[in-house]
């Protein structure tokens, strides 16, 4: 029992990571129907911003994280205006494709600002963890249930209550339509990436202090974010919560119980499992219309 | 108020109008007619940036529209109901109204969206009923007047509507075109574009005839409602009555 519990914390706070940035994954496609192999680049750069701020500067913890979301948001923003939207021929397979260059020339300015060794930085604050039923709650692994809480939350009553979210998600709904209306469809889609490297960014910030930071951290976190949105249904802003979910807890319990080799063929083997059975993911995008 | 002329459209190669002028006078109703194919839908579609690299020239108010993108044609007070309606079909009636109205929010004109609001929900009662519901789960003639009022939030001088009949049974059809003759008589100018040549020709002042991308005929709707050759190509009168005339 106590191992069980153990287990599903773990599994938790490693889907609350998943979920988030399967989040930014989803949002982006929702809005371009664009697959950002990107993304993981920008979680990793969210975590290398903290290590800056938070380990070797020693900015207070709120300052220092609030700094490295707006980096890395500008350096997404960026990235749309310089790689995405100068293309001339906007075609789905192109755009991807630079996408998949982008991550390699973000991880390889990862390695020239922030050299080839991995760092990690103390937990958000020194409470000592929580006993349950003989198993442990780090503190950090409560930050990052109430960070991914809070910007969860947050994102939802920005698509239900603004008008930006709500035109946000007009654009995703259908653009000739959106764009009749009179919003600016090409501002909609840049906030879109925007906001998609602000979820890569909370993901890199919440697990800078649980896990080693190097360059290339990006790929291998960002391909699970991938397979956790695939899982639940891209596109879908409950498909990626569950497809987060679903994966820590799976990922947790296969090291725990069968063997830790497993830990990283987990998500793979599911994402093949979904394809198979169920190729829109859990909440496939046909029943329930997006975000 | 709009004057078109000599205006060219192309898709790729292939020109889908053929050099049509046209003139609308502030407070009229003007009808397209003409069958599938003739160029009157690419002729909105340009008129409201939709459709670039068009030639000859669009002009709206005496400024023309050359060059400007459909959120810059909509704040000029041009708006558009487009064929198939292109509802937000997962948001609520009153979020599609409110996103009709994203210009007028962007200019600060809260009061103003709040009072059109409440005028285009006086003008289709039903959207008051439903404004809680998904936009999809609305009836084909209700999300024709979800469409209509949410073109209307922006608060337009001239509506141009694409086939606002299409699909419609003829009760709701008759409602939706007793509806434009009231917004006519508030001062909004309507071109309309329709296949049903008839039901348009009769709310009309004035009707252009296309076909294959240019304006075969013209003149005032009474005449044209009278004239053989439209009995004939859009009134589904038989082949037959004229060979026989």
């Amino acid at each position: 029992m106590q191992e069980f519990i153990q287990y599903f914390f773990s599994g938790i706070t490693n889907g609350a990571i998943y979920a988030v940035i399967a989040i930014g994954f989803s949002m982006l496609y929702n809005s371009t129907e664009l697959i950002n192999f990107a993304h993981g680049e920008f979680v990793m750069l969210g975590s290398m911003c903290m290590i800056t701020f938070f380990g070797s500067m020693h900015l207070p913890l709120i300052p220092a994280i609030i700094l490295a979301i707006v980096c890395v948001t500008a350096a997404g923003l960026l990235f749309e205006r310089l790689a995405i939207r100068t293309v001339k021929n906007p075609e789905h397979i192109v755009l991807i494709i630079i996408t998949v260059g982008a991550s390699i020339f973000l991880r390889g300015l990862g390695m020239l600002i922030w050299g080839k060794d991995a760092f990690s930085i103390p937990p958000f604050s020194s409470h000592p963890p929580l006993d349950i039923h003989g198993a442990k709650l780090l503190s950090q692994s409560i930050w990052i249930i109430l960070i991914f809480l809070l910007t969860t939350v947050g994102l939802q009553l920005f698509y239900k209550k603004t008008l930006t979210g709500k035109a946000m998600e007009a654009n995703a709904i259908s653009k000739r339509a959106a764009w009749i209306v009179g919003i600016p469809s090409r501002l909609m889609v840049t906030l879109a990436f925007g906001l998609s490297a602000t979820m890569g960014a909370v993901a890199g910030v919440i697990i800078a202090p649980v896990t080693m930071c190097s360059y290339d951290m990006g790929t291998m976190i960002g391909l699970k974010g991938f397979c956790a949105a695939m899982l639940g249904g891209l596109g879908s802003l409950w498909g990626a919560l569950i497809g987060g979910f679903l994966l820590g807890i799976l990922e947790a319990f296969g090291v725990g119980f069968v063997s830790s080799g497993l830990k990283d063929a987990t998500a793979f083997l599911l994402l093949l499992f979904i394809l198979y059975v169920r190729p829109g993911g859990i909440i496939s995008s046909a029943d329930v219309k997006r975000f | 108020m709009l004057r078109i002329t000599n205006l060219k459209c192309y898709y790729g190669r292939i020109m889908a109008v053929k050099g049509v002028s046209l003139s609308v006078k502030k407070s009229q109703i003007i009808a397209l007619i003409g069958a599938n194919g003739s160029g009157k839908s690419t002729l909105l579609e340009a008129v409201c940036g939709l459709l670039p690299g068009w030639e000859g020239d669009i002009a709206f108010e005496g400024a023309s529209l050359k060059g400007c993108d459909p959120t810059a044609v909509v704040k000029k007070g041009i708006s558009l109901v487009p064929e198939g309606r292109l509802i937000f079909p997962p948001l609520s009636v009153l979020d599609n109204l409110k996103l009709g109205a994203y210009t007028m929010y962007r200019k600060r004109e809260h009061a103003l969206v709040r009072q059109t609001l409440e005028k285009v929900l006086e003008l289709f009662p039903i959207l008051r009923q439903r404004a809680k519901q998904p936009a999809g789960t609305l009836s084909g003639g209700e999300q024709q007047m979800l469409a209509i009022g949410r073109a209307l939030m922006s608060h337009p001088r001239l509506l141009l509507l694409d086939e606002p009949s299409m699909g419609l049974a003829p009760m709701i059809v008759e409602k939706i075109f007793q509806i434009l003759e009231s917004l006519r008589k508030d001062g909004i100018t309507i071109l309309l574009v329709e296949q049903n040549a008839q039901a348009a020709l009769q709310i009309a002042d004035h009707g252009y005839v296309f076909e294959t991308g240019s304006v075969v005929l013209q003149g005032p709707a009474s005449e044209l409602l009278a004239d053989q050759e439209v009995k004939r190509a859009y009134l589904g009168k038989d082949y037959g009555e004229f060979y026989d005339d």
